[in-house]
């Protein structure tokens, strides 16, 4: 490799058999070897550090929350200060709701700007939106609660679950967006054509062929978006704002897990911190199961 | 398209008269497509006739698919393709301003290269789909629409008893008779036909070639291919496209034992390509 250059010959090799270059070749060799295992135990370590830390979590918040994740945690509502005892339910459930809304308003307008983006003709109108959605999911997420505080909460004279599935949602839709936009990519344009000649309209072909055809990838999007913004607690700060007994009212504020999780960790009792710590491990498992959910799901028959 | 149920070219199966023989299907006249700059087709004239086969054949890149594609105007899909020049389907002007896309190609069915049969349907939801989203919910109609595209395609026995299979479980050649199915159940009037073979072994190409000969007594048939075998044994007419333009126009039997031009009998016999 090093010492090419030249076709091989006769002569040649005798020249570098003359010249020593065959040892040094050899040395070369040997080097090369050694460099080959060392950047191969590189990229081992390297991965080990990138599972390692999810063991770990797990393994500790296991140790320190595993024995405070009893049936009264998961089904009883927080106790009033001082006392021992109840549960995170009202969060649990808080969550699911704010996650739930986070979709509702956040997939449609995803999946249907992901549309556009692939329907769309005019690439540099593409391009800009692309970019757009690129920045917006690099907005950090507390970002998006100020912005939902200042036009909801502030409006409303009111925190709210609405506003809190709101903040989130914003975090959804330009994730949603890209995703969309890359399944629809996938999906092979014969299918369209086919549809076209057919004398489908082209919204026809979009909504029962196209979409039809990555609907998987694009439940796969919604749902990792869902888990991506599950355990958010930022934008809850000042929108949900965290709730200690039962709503169903999207109007008030609501409780959500990791909003529960910071209050109590921040707080001065030993009860609560040992709640904390059940309630992350709640959150991981909630999280945990939305990615196997979509595994399952993503593997069923390839299209 | 103002052309309704009613016109009895509309309906060759409905138990309407079916156009005459004799009678050209498309008339075209000097047909100029661009793709950008670069010109595709060069002012090509030409009369298909009605319920026969024409075979298109030519080199790579001479034009015979964006030919087939001018006449459903399937092009418009393709950025950057301007087409001039008339394209008469039974006399009317497909290109007229006040003719719908869309009901052209109701009326211009297409089967593609590779099959290509929409992976999330059943077999049967495939052949009815374009029926289904047109507006069409008579189930008595529909699966009356079904049986019949099946038998036509020559599919109907091998599937009668898995209509709520996917498509996608059929076998290749079965998967182009499904796409034949469901372009036909639309009752179009002409069928183009874009080297539906060239993905198929040769059972199955000979199944398709069979199919195509029947159907030539309902439907005016536009066939595009590369293998020449394939033109002689199914096509009628036989039309030899070279750089763009129409060489010659022929009786297959004619064009492929006594070519008039030079270059028809240089690319027949190998002398290029």
């Amino acid at each position: 490799m090093s010492a090419s250059g030249s076709a091989p010959s006769p002569e040649w090799s005798r020249e570098r058999r003359a010249s020593g270059e065959e040892r040094a070749t050899a040395r070369r060799f040997r080097v090369r070897k050694i460099l080959d295992r060392f950047f191969q135990l590189l990229s081992l370590l390297a991965s080990v550090a990138v599972i390692s830390p999810l063991l770990l979590v797990f393994v500790f918040l296991l140790s320190s929350g595993g024995s405070s994740l009893t049936w009264d945690f998961l089904t009883q509502l927080p106790k009033p200060v001082g006392e021992t005892g109840g549960g995170m339910a009202n969060a649990i459930v808080g969550s699911c709701i704010l996650v739930a809304i986070a979709i509702v308003i956040g997939a449609p307008i995803g999946v249907l700007g992901g549309v556009f983006l692939y329907e769309h003709k005019e690439p540099r109108l593409r391009a800009a939106i692309r970019f757009t959605a690129d920045v917006l999911n690099g907005v950090p997420s507390i970002i998006w609660g100020i912005v939902v505080y200042s036009w909801v909460v502030l409006r409303m004279k009111t925190f709210s679950g609405l506003a809190g599935g709101l903040a989130l949602s914003f975090i959804m839709i330009p994730l949603i967006l890209r995703t969309t936009e890359d399944v629809l990519r996938l999906v092979p344009p014969a299918y369209r054509e086919a549809g076209l000649a057919l004398g489908l309209r082209r919204s026809q072909v979009i909504l029962h062929i196209v979409l039809a055809t990555a609907r998987r990838g694009i439940v796969t999007g919604v749902l990792l978006s869902a888990a991506r913004v599950a355990g958010e607690t930022a934008p809850l700060l000042f929108t949900a704002f965290g709730n200690r007994v039962w709503t169903a009212r999207l109007q008030e504020p609501m409780a959500a897990l990791p909003l529960q999780i910071f209050t109590y960790a921040i707080s001065p009792y030993p009860d609560w911190h040992r709640q904390a710590w059940a309630g992350a491990l709640v959150l991981l498992a909630l999280v945990f199961l939305m990615n196997l959910a979509l595994r399952l799901l993503s593997r069923g028959k390839p299209e | 398209m103002t052309g309704s149920a009613a016109d009895p070219k509309r309906t060759a199966l409905a138990g309407g008269a079916l156009p005459q023989k004799s009678q050209p299907a498309f008339q075209i006249e000097d047909l100029h497509v661009w793709f950008g700059n670069r010109a595709v087709l060069h002012g090509v004239s030409l009369e298909i006739p009605a319920r026969h086969v024409t075979g298109i054949i030519g080199p790579s890149g001479c034009g015979k698919s964006t030919f087939l594609r001018a006449l459903n105007r399937m092009h418009e899909f393709t950025p950057g393709v301007r087409v001039q020049g008339k394209v008469r389907l039974f006399g009317e002007d497909i290109y007229e301003p006040r003719v719908d896309p869309i009901l052209l190609r109701r009326r211009v069915g297409m089967v593609f290269q590779k099959s290509n049969p929409f992976p999330t349907m059943s077999i049967q939801e495939n052949v009815l789909v374009g029926l289904r989203l047109a507006g069409i919910r008579n189930r008595g109609l529909l699966e009356e629409r079904l049986e019949e595209a099946l038998r036509m395609a020559a599919l109907w026995n091998e599937v009668r008893d898995r209509l709520h299979a996917p498509g996608t479980e059929l076998s290749g050649g079965q998967q182009q008779r499904l796409c034949i199915a469901r372009a036909l159940a639309v009752h179009p009037e002409v069928l183009l036909m874009d080297e539906p073979c060239s993905a198929l072994d040769p059972i199955a190409t000979a199944q398709i070639e069979s199919l195509i000969r029947d159907l030539r007594e309902h439907y005016s048939i536009v066939l595009v291919t590369h293998n020449l075998q394939e033109a002689g044994r199914t096509a009628d007419f036989t039309a030899f496209f070279l750089e763009g333009k129409l060489i010659e126009f022929e009786s297959t039997k004619k064009l492929f034992t006594n070519p008039s031009r030079k270059q028809t009998e240089d690319y027949l016999t190998g002398r290029f390509e």
